[in-house]
């Protein structure tokens, strides 16, 4: 096959970025449950132990807490780890060390250490897993200064984004949506890496701005693609990092289309949508709207089991082709 | 069962293993009765999943049977337990009917937890089993804390913790032992050794061999069991019970086990061999341990063995077609539950 047009699993993307990263620098290790011979839960280290052996590719016990500490503390002393919570919820243990820890070291001891750590939080709901394996909390861990905060949507994006995290000196939190594991697309060969803090315009259109985050971006495209028969152009952002956000690319889109719609997972109130929306509000674009700005977001509730419940709670296609088409018809 | 070898039966119990002279032979027929149909729900489950009419996972506790059977034996009915995601067995251990478990896998509003919570958070309240849990260790802290409130509001009742291996790993597992003994709490930290958390055996993470070892660093006593024999793990558990019930505080009873089936659904196996499997499925089966035993005792004949057998097929033919007949929540219900509905 053309190297140009090499496809990988958005899985694959990642796990090629480890292993680029593993033979580039011997400090780089990785850390979590079940990575090793199982391959991960979500098979993304795969066979990553049989490659770089259980030195580097390390299983760890059930205990997150403990394991995101060990990797903080081999960070502020020369190592590079990539710790695997094994779903991000499980977010909720590691907590201390992310928040209190990670975060703040190098700023409590007034510059003398960084903690180059990357931690990695499979996330989002639709495989059935119910309120405590299915939730959306980037949000929480993008309000805290000193952490960077990433969730890349494609393949593409997430090998290269990776790598931009693992050189980063900072601590760098990567969401990665479980459904999107499977998705494939162009990952080129080698290394190379995608700024993190830069949003990607993902398709030009003049009639309205949606920002989308994660899995969120290719349902908006989809939408989009959708909208097209019917006369509506619409211009997608994909933010790719909500700490530190990339305004400018967002105020830069509203200004030319007048309109915006921020389509994320995670439970619509206090999150990323209303940040977009208060920066776009504080912003020189909000002369410029022609519409009052829309969010969707994830149901008030916690995720249910039924299936058809499950995905009443988050954003689908047709939910956000309805918003859209309100929107620029002026229904709102 | 036919009556009359009864007294026959009752006379010579003296030199039987503890169960055999605590409990009745009806009661005892009724363990059996209950092995079978946590291990044919589980089949059953397991059945609907693959047919596509279940999504979500599910981790089945087939081979533990002998576990959840003894534990829950000497427990009262409004004793309390709090559960793993591995928890189908205690469930209906302690009580459950398996038309509404099967209810909740297929996510409908007759289901335990109304469909919202499914396979990894079955529950039933009414019985005392405040909910598996999604949360490795998560349910150890909340069965000290429903202790408490045994211990303050004078209920009386016991609470029982289950949890696998992997769980003695967590915080949570040493916070909530170290308050349980230093507030001398009626509880019982059961924790099911089945070899492995996930595909991590015991040996690579847990610095003790045995779990029951850390019992002592919270002053409390520490006992292994075999827990594939009932009654082995019945008469831990009754010790417990009634040192728990006299305030005496806590136990941590360790039950070496095994799960026969996959972590979840989407298990290889690739960390254990299938000698390992085969060898605990063809010798130490908890359901033909405890079968083999009553019959040799004389407790029931194999008439009495195809009864349990046919009755529980029954049970969960018809357990599955409630399930299938029963509605599913409408999307307007979406909020329901979040909050206390106030009247
Ligand atoms: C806090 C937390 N970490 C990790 C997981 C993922 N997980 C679910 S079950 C499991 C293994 C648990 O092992 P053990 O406690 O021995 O119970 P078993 O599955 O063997 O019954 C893991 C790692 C989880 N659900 N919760
Ligand atoms: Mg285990």
């Amino acid at each position: 096959m053309d190297a140009a047009l090499r496809e990988l699993s958005y899985a694959q993307a990642i796990q090629e970025a480890m292993a680029i990263a593993m033979d580039m620098d011997e400090r780089v290790f990785l850390m979590g449950e079940d990575i090793g011979v199982y391959g991960g839960a979500f098979q993304v280290t795969g066979d990553l132990v049989e490659r770089y052996g259980t030195d580097r590719v390390i299983d760890t016990p059930i205990s997150e807490l403990g394991g995101a500490g060990v990797a903080v503390g081999a960070a502020v002393t020369g190592m590079r780890p990539i710790f695997e919570f094994q779903f991000s919820d499980f977010a909720t243990l590691g907590m201390e060390q992310i928040v209190n820890q990670a975060a703040k070291m190098r700023f409590m001891l007034g510059g003398e250490v960084s903690v180059p750590v990357v931690m990695r939080f499979p996330a989002g709901s639709g495989t059935g897993a119910a309120a405590q394996h299915s939730q959306s909390l980037e949000a929480w861990l993008g309000h805290v200064p000193g952490l960077k905060v990433i969730q890349p949507a494609t393949p593409h994006d997430a090998k290269g984004m990776l790598l931009a995290a693992i050189a980063d000196p900072d601590p760098v939190m990567i969401f990665e949506h479980k459904l999107l594991y499977k998705m494939k697309g162009h990952v080129p060969e080698g290394h190379y890496t995608v700024p993190i803090g830069k949003a990607e315009i993902r398709r030009e259109g003049r009639d309205l701005t949606i920002v989308a985050t994660s899995i969120m971006v290719q349902k908006a495209l989809d939408a989009a693609a959708a909208l097209e028969g019917e006369g509506i152009d619409i211009e997608v952002v994909d933010l790719r990092t909500i700490r530190p956000i990339d305004g400018q690319t967002v105020i830069d889109s509203v200004k030319k289309t007048s309109r915006l719609l921020c389509v994320y997972e995670a439970v619509k109130t206090l999150g990323i949508g209303a940040e977009v929306s208060a920066m776009v509000a504080e912003s020189e674009a909000f002369d410029y709207l022609d519409a009052p700005i829309v969010r969707l977001g994830g149901a008030e509730t916690p995720i249910p089991y039924n299936p058809d419940l499950e995905k009443a709670t988050v954003p689908q296609v047709p939910d956000i082709i309805a918003a859209a088409r309100d929107l620029v018809k002026g229904v709102r | 069962m036919a009556g009359a070898s009864k007294a026959a039966v009752v006379d010579s119990r003296a030199n039987l293993p503890f169960v055999y002279r605590q409990y009745s032979p009806e009661q005892l027929r009724e363990v059996l009765h209950k092995m079978y149909l946590i291990r044919r729900f589980e089949e059953g489950a397991e059945e609907c999943y693959t047919r596509g009419l279940i999504h979500g996972t599910m981790h089945l506790s087939i081979g533990q049977e002998a576990s959840a059977m003894g534990i829950c034996m000497p427990l009262a009915a409004d004793d309390q337990i709090t559960s793993t995601h591995r928890g189908h067995g205690h469930c209906i251990a302690k009580g459950a009917e398996v038309s509404r478990m099967f209810a909740e896998f297929f996510g409908k509003t007759t289901g335990y937890c109304k469909g919202r919570g499914g396979s990894m958070h079955i529950a039933d309240v009414a019985k005392g089993n405040l909910g598996a849990n999604g949360i490795v260790a998560g349910g150890i802290p909340i069965a000290v804390g429903a202790a408490l409130s045994s211990k303050m509001m004078k209920t009386g009742k016991v609470v029982v913790s289950f949890f696998g291996d992997g769980a003695n790993n967590e915080g949570a597992f040493h916070e909530a032992l170290n308050m349980a003994a230093i507030w001398k709490l009626p509880v019982i930290f059961v924790c099911e050794n089945n070899g492995y958390g996930m595909s991590t055996s015991t040996a690579r993470s847990t610095a003790v061999k045995n779990i029951a070892e850390r019992a002592a660093a919270y002053s409390m006593p520490g006992v292994i069991v075999n827990g594939n024999i009932f009654s082995e793990v019945a008469e831990a558990s009754f010790k417990a019970v009634e040192r728990a019930r006299a305030g005496e505080g806590p136990t941590l009873i360790e039950s070496k086990t095994y799960r026969h089936r996959g972590h979840s659904k989407s298990d290889r196996n690739r960390y254990r061999t299938k000698e390992e499997i085969e060898d605990w499925m063809a010798n130490r089966d908890p359901i033909t341990l405890f079968e083999t035993e009553l019959r040799d005792f004389g407790f029931i004949d194999d008439q009495g063995i195809q009864a349990i057998r046919d009755a529980v097929a029954k049970e969960i033919a018809d357990g599955i077609e409630f399930a299938k007949a029963s509605p599913a929540p409408e999307i307007a219900t979406l909020q329901n539950y979040v909050y206390t509905e106030q009247a």
